[in-house]
């Protein structure tokens, strides 16, 4: 299961825990709010080799029916999926706000 | 098994017998010697334990909070500048509440460059959140070591724990020490056991961060964990003499304290001397104490106020200065008497820096200067005619 954005709930006293280790992917917040260019995934093009899968740093890219699928609200837009795709399946887009 | 050893050597044996998985550290004087003897331990196949050697302090507690974080019992040591070097990291293990143990040999802190013994690296760090101990002989420090680890992995305190050695008065002078056997250490100690790891079965985030709306929580946690240990050193200690038969006397020792008029409180290898000295000076009819704090935190602070309440006046004797202010020794003392409400006059004795030698005659001039009244804060051998000044 990959992690996914928690309704954000504040915790009481005895929810937080006694040392800093928590549910693996408990994730809140989106965290890509400066990216300012993003990867599109061709979804003609991509092959689904999962070498963007194994490459990206942050661990937001998944495989889904064959394809590359990314997560946006942790995608930072570093590039290196469009630099690792050999087939060029993927192309860095200006972030339109 | 009684044997002549050094107080590195002593503290290295009390590892030994701890068991710790993970060991990682990176030699500097004066600690250097305990991480020699652990290596040659691990080489000769007498401790079963990871050697990792490291590239620096930073390093050092950083691996050593990895092996806590994996479910290990681990062990680093290092001295002042490593100290320094290390203590972004003295915070990341206690706020992770990593119960790492690390044996710090007390030395001074450049400039100048000294390699000498004072405690001003150490009480540098009263704030990192680790529990701090000092130690006054080399069999205290085997003890220490083997009582560290029940005491920060105890699950009502999980905090790493600082066991700190006068550096060469303690780390590299001999004498008889005894080892427990260590099927007796085993009896004291259990296998390290943690909910706090890395866990393939039930994964989970490590060592993340906490915002404005629970971080509090957090620090108000830690906080409650080094106090609780206060409690937990009194039990361990108990469970200590019944199995090794040496008893120690939680936070603080007294000396010669129930009728005393005038008393040193101290810290480390010194208070040897204090007792020495007030011994002395009893025979010429000065009712001289002495408290050697053990434990810096949890900070004793119903303990002190409560052996100071009914003493004319006191001197706090330690080898730290907080610039621009006083010894933080004295600083906590302080504090001890003002919130119980005790209103004695004390006075700060800054001294042993750098190695300075503290002469049992300097420890009478405490004693005479005190009963006398002097200057709130008072460095030894400054502003004495004996050095010329």
């Amino acid at each position: 299961m990959r992690p996914y954005l928690r309704e954000k709930k504040s915790f009481s006293f005895d929810e937080v825990p006694e040392n800093t280790s928590f549910e693996a992917g408990y994730l809140v917040t989106a965290n890509s709010g400066w990216r300012s260019i993003r990867p599109v995934v061709s979804s003609e093009k991509c092959v689904g080799c999962e070498q963007c899968y194994l490459y990206c740093p942050d661990g937001v890219i998944s495989i889904k029916e064959g394809k590359a699928l990314i997560d946006y609200d942790f995608c930072k837009g570093c590039g290196i999926c469009a630099k690792i795709c050999r087939i060029g399946a993927i192309e860095m887009e200006a972030e339109r706000k | 098994m009684k044997k002549f050893l050094s107080g590195n050597e002593a503290f290295a044996e009390g590892i030994r017998l701890a068991r710790p998985q993970v060991i990682s550290a990176y030699p500097i004087t004066p600690q250097t010697i305990v991480v020699e003897r652990l290596s040659e331990m691990v080489e000769d196949g007498s401790l079963k334990a990871e050697y990792v050697h490291v590239e620096s302090e930073h390093s050092a507690m950083s691996c050593a909070i990895g092996a806590s974080a994996a479910g290990a019992r681990a062990f680093t040591a290092t001295s002042s500048q490593g100290l320094l070097y290390m203590a972004e990291c003295l915070y990341y293990a206690a706020g992770g509440r990593f119960p790492i143990v690390m044996m710090n040999a007390d030395r001074s802190t450049a400039l100048p460059w000294n390699i000498y013994g004072d405690q001003r690296d150490s009480l540098s760090q009263l704030d990192s959140g680790w529990i701090q101990a000092y130690a006054e002989n080399a069999q205290e420090a085997l003890d220490l070591a083997l009582m560290s680890y029940r005491i920060a992995e105890d699950k009502r305190v999980s905090t790493p724990y600082m066991a700190n050695l006068d550096g060469f008065i303690l780390t590299h002078t001999y004498e008889t020490v005894d080892i427990p056997d260590s099927e007796q250490a085993d009896r004291f100690l259990p296998p390290y056991e943690t909910d706090n790891r890395i866990d393939f079965e039930n994964p989970k985030n490590m060592a993340f961060s906490a915002g404005p709306d629970t971080n509090s929580i957090f620090k108000y946690k830690e906080h409650k964990g080094i106090l609780a240990a206060k409690e937990v050193i009194s039990e361990t200690e108990k469970d200590f003499a019944e199995i090794f038969g040496r008893e120690y006397t939680g936070l603080i020792e007294n000396y010669r304290t129930d009728d005393a008029e005038y008393v040193i409180v101290t810290l480390g290898s010194i208070a040897g001397l204090c007792r020495e000295t007030a011994d002395r000076l009893r025979e010429s009819g000065v009712k001289a104490g002495v408290v050697r704090i053990r434990y810096m935190r949890p900070f004793p602070n119903e303990e002190i106020a409560e052996v100071l309440s009914n003493v004319k006046s006191y001197a706090v004797l330690e080898k730290d200065i907080s610039f621009g202010n006083e010894g933080a020794v004295f600083t906590n003392v302080n504090s001890a008497l003002k919130k119980a409400g005790v209103s004695v006059k004390g006075y700060n004795y800054i001294g042993g820096l750098g190695g300075q030698n503290i002469s049992a005659s300097d420890i009478e001039k405490i004693y005479s200067d005190i009963v006398n009244g002097t200057d709130d804060v008072n460095f030894i051998g400054i502003g004495d005619e004996e050095n010329g000044k």
